[in-house]
């Protein structure tokens, strides 16, 4: 087990060093750079800020310093935000998404895992349809048509719940985590499915039901272990999609996350911005990959004895 | 569990979520009876430095915050003592005189001086600042060649302080909106031992505008700043005109989304909208009582046309194009009547000049035009490309320009959008043939419109160069004696530039929000300028459902 930690932790940081390099010379390659504006900016005014933000250097040593830096955990200071460092903009943002995230994950699991397992138990029959064809229209319907519907249905015309903001008002991260979380509900209820499907079929569940065990005893605690191993394997990348994915919502609830401010780094050319929450969400993934791995592994038994022998 | 008790359960289950999920008392009621004002900014500022932001929402706060030499009456627009008390213009309008006003105070009780000021003005001009509204303060002699690092010597720029409540300005040439220009933050006075505690005067980045270390001098002083979500100010109690200001506080909110902006309106989050979102405009038009305010704005929204590239090298083909164009009709139907079709590059009405109007709709004329250029019925016409950042209206515009042309001309003309920095570094490089194109006045000037198209002008873009035309905007001009003189001489000069058509003026913005008619004090004015000062809120006013 350990091994298989080092292992996969020695094989992130290539990766994370690509994303860095890779991303720190594209953005330079985008036509405008961070001090353009509709009004003429003038030479020197130009040389003047590029000279603030070490942009006068040639590109290589510009590369090295900010290797340098971020050795000692400094992403620089944001172009586009002048007094606020890249760190403390991550710091203001990313506990807020993270939150979103969390909330919609429970959302996501809640609905999508309930409606999998109702539908796995009668395969093909109205009870499958209907949870399925639900999730059908939860996949396809993009977070800024759900967001603003249930503005509509719960914020304006029923008046039940806020439209906007974070923590301000009561009941405001109500609408933000359903809309996030109703996407990946959807595909967290087909993945269930399938995977409680596939379980179900299983000689230790023909075992169970025939010692006479319930129904549910024998979903709960037979089929459920194997028959969520898929959904785990997909909770990784799903928070990590969630986190980096919620600009929609954060833009549409006027929620101060990460996400308003990532998007809006590229929009701004604001270089150190964009490879701060690059570099900074793609540890994340990594990180999240590995725990879902972790997990999946710990909850297959036939990967389990594996690591045993080792 | 029993029956009725599981109901009962049930019943306080739902009760207790229907207490929490209702809003209660909106903010607006709150506010009105506490007197804070609920306000959308747009977007989240930059910064709160006056010498290093350039946009809208910051000035906004920035204005709350802090108090220039000047201000503005909101209903004229004419200049009012800020933190100077008086001012006198000498005869040859050469010597701007300021008396300070000397119960004006920073936040942290030390008084202002004209020093203050010598200091400040340094520090917006000084090339490493990088201060893009330096050019704000060109008029003052010698302040562009030490802002362009031609001079070295900040004593040689004209500003003194002859006392600590005098300041005398010397200025290059007679410049009538001088005194507006004090009210523009690059202008302000900032307190020299807040910033010298963080780093240098001139750095950019250094954190003394956070709540704990800024010291301002306007009506409102910083109490939290809570990145993306607010800004709240309060009231000073230090500021020398403080028995004027009503309010007791300002929440300035960042309300990029539009529609977000519009509804927290409507469940009275907000007090006042920065825009209202164009397809909701005949809803809220319509309403009795209406929050709806549309009002001409000092901005025009025109189209770039590059006078190097075939085929607009000709100017009958640029004449035929803008001729071609059915104004009324494009404000009408696409903009929903919410602007004002424009047949110059300044707006009406700007501080009482008229433009002239040498051209109107005319198909005749233009496909007349069109046909002496060598394109008759639009035969043999290359076809043009039109850039514009991608924006939904602008889309729309574009669309129905294509089709006017189309239908009027029988000319080919393709659309394609840019992403922002990709468009604004082909406008810069002139890479395009015609480009969508928006200019906002700095201030109430013809002036601040007429001298973009100087001959290699940074903002020109255009490939136009008249010397006669930039004889009368930079000799001539400042040089005239009565107003009236003046703007004869812009009209002169825009009729020449309206002649060689490098431009195609569309519109003229209007400025549109929403307003909850507790809130008093914020006139619609040309610069949709709002001075809190002026501003309060009626808590008498019944509330809308």
């Amino acid at each position: 087990m350990w091994r298989f930690i080092a292992s996969r932790t020695l094989q992130a940081i290539p990766v994370i060093l690509v994303v860095i390099t890779v991303t720190f010379f594209l953005v330079r390659l985008a036509p405008g750079g961070p001090f353009s504006s509709e009004k003429a900016v003038i030479p020197e005014v130009k040389a003047a800020l590029e000279a603030q933000y070490r942009l006068n250097l040639p590109v290589f040593q510009q590369y090295t310093a900010y290797l340098g830096d971020l050795a000692h955990g400094d992403l620089g200071p944001s172009f586009k935000y002048p007094g606020r460092s890249v760190n403390e903009l991550i710091a203001a943002g990313f506990p807020v998404t993270a939150e979103l995230g969390f909330y919609a994950l429970l959302v996501a699991l809640g609905i999508g895992g309930t409606a999998g397992i109702i539908a796995a138990l009668r395969p093909n029959s109205a009870q499958d349809y209907i949870p399925m064809s639900a999730a059908m229209i939860g996949i396809c319907m993009p977070s800024f048509l759900l967001g603003p519907i249930l503005i509509l249905v719960f914020g304006i015309y029923l008046d039940w719940l806020p439209v906007s903001g974070w923590g301000d008002i009561p009941g405001d991260k109500i609408l933000p985590a359903i809309t996030l979380g109703s996407g990946y509900a959807a595909y967290i209820a087909r993945l269930s499915r399938a995977g409680m499907l596939e379980v179900m079929s299983q000689d230790y569940i023909r075992t169970a039901r025939a010692k006479g065990l319930p129904e549910w005893q024998v979903v709960a605690r037979h089929a459920l272990r194997g028959g969520m191993i898929p959904v785990v394997a997909f909770l990784g990348p799903a928070f990590a999609g969630l986190l980096s994915g919620s600009f929609v919502v954060e833009t549409i609830f006027q929620i101060p996350g990460l996400g308003r401010f990532y998007v809006q780094a590229a929009f701004n050319r604001d270089y150190t911005m964009i490879l701060g929450s690059t570099v900074f969400l793609a540890t994340l993934i990594v990180l999240f990959n590995l725990l879902s791995d972790i997990l999946a592994a710990w909850m297959n038994p036939r990967l389990r004895a594996q690591f045993g022998k080792h | 569990m029993q029956l009725p008790t599981l109901k009962l359960v049930c019943v306080v289950i739902v009760s207790m979520a229907l207490l929490a999920c209702s809003s209660g008392e909106s903010r607006v009621v709150q506010g009105n009876r506490e007197g804070i004002l609920h306000f959308g900014n747009g977007t989240e500022p930059q910064g709160l430095d006056p010498h290093v932001v350039t946009g809208v929402p910051e000035s906004h706060i920035i204005s709350a915050l802090f108090e220039g030499l000047a201000v503005k009456n909101p209903y004229t627009l004419e200049p009012e003592p800020g933190v100077a008390q008086r001012w006198e213009v000498s005869e040859d309008g050469l010597t701007v005189t300021f008396y300070l006003n000397p119960e004006a105070r920073w936040s942290n009780g030390d008084p202002m001086t004209a020093a203050d000021y010598v200091w400040s003005w340094q520090r917006a001009l000084n090339p490493a600042m990088g201060n893009q509204y330096a050019y704000m303060l060109y008029p003052v002699k010698n302040a562009e060649e030490y802002a362009t690092g031609k001079l070295q010597d900040f004593s040689e720029v004209g500003v003194k302080a002859l006392d600590d409540h005098t300041l005398q300005v010397q200025l290059t040439a007679p410049t009538p909106y001088f005194i507006q220009l004090m009210d523009h933050h690059s202008t302000f006075a900032l307190h020299r031992p807040t910033i010298e505690k963080f780093g240098k005067a001139t750095d950019r980045f250094t954190p003394w505008t956070r709540v704990e270390n800024i010291v301002s001098n306007g009506p409102f002083v910083l109490e939290d700043w809570q990145l993306n979500r607010r800004i709240t100010v309060k009231k000073s109690d230090t500021y020398w005109d403080r028995d004027r200001v009503k309010l007791n506080g300002i929440v300035f909110y960042p309300t990029e989304n539009i529609s977000s902006e519009e509804r927290m309106f409507r469940v009275g989050q907000l007090h006042y909208t920065q825009v209202v979102p164009l397809d909701k405009v005949p809803v809220y038009r319509a309403m009795a009582d209406s929050p709806y305010v549309n009002a001409p704005y000092l901005g025009t929204y025109f189209y770039l046309l590059n006078t190097n590239k075939p085929p607009l090298d000709d100017v009958r083909v640029r004449q035929a194009l803008s001729l071609a164009i059915d104004r009324e009709l494009l404000n009408n139907t696409v903009l929903h009547g919410t602007n004002v079709p424009a047949y110059s590059i300044t707006p009406p009405g700007t501080l009482g000049y008229q433009p002239p109007k040498l051209f109107d709709h005319d198909v005749a004329r233009a496909r007349a035009l069109l046909a002496e250029a060598g394109y008759p019925d639009g035969k043999g016409f290359p076809g043009a490309q039109l850039i514009y950042n991608t924006s939904e209206s602008h889309l729309k515009i574009a669309v129905a320009l294509q089709q006017m042309w189309k239908d009027a001309l029988n000319i080919d003309v393709t659309i394609t959008n840019q992403e922002w920095k990709v468009y604004l570094d082909s406008v810069d490089q002139m890479d395009f043939q015609m480009a969508r194109r928006g200019w906002i006045g700095d201030y109430v000037d013809p002036n601040n419109f007429l001298d973009l198209f100087l001959c290699g002008g940074g903002n020109n873009n255009t490939g136009f160069c008249d010397p006669v035309y930039d004889e009368m905007i930079q000799r001539q001009a400042p040089q005239a004696k009565t107003r009236q003189e003046r703007y004869r001489i812009f009209a002169a000069a825009e009729t020449r530039l309206m002649e060689q058509m490098p431009i195609i003026p569309i519109y003229t913005y209007t400025s549109n929000h929403l307003v909850h008619p507790s809130v008093q004090g914020i006139p619609s004015n040309l610069m949709d300028y709002v001075n809190f000062k002026y501003v309060s809120l009626d808590a008498d006013t019944p509330v809308q459902p």
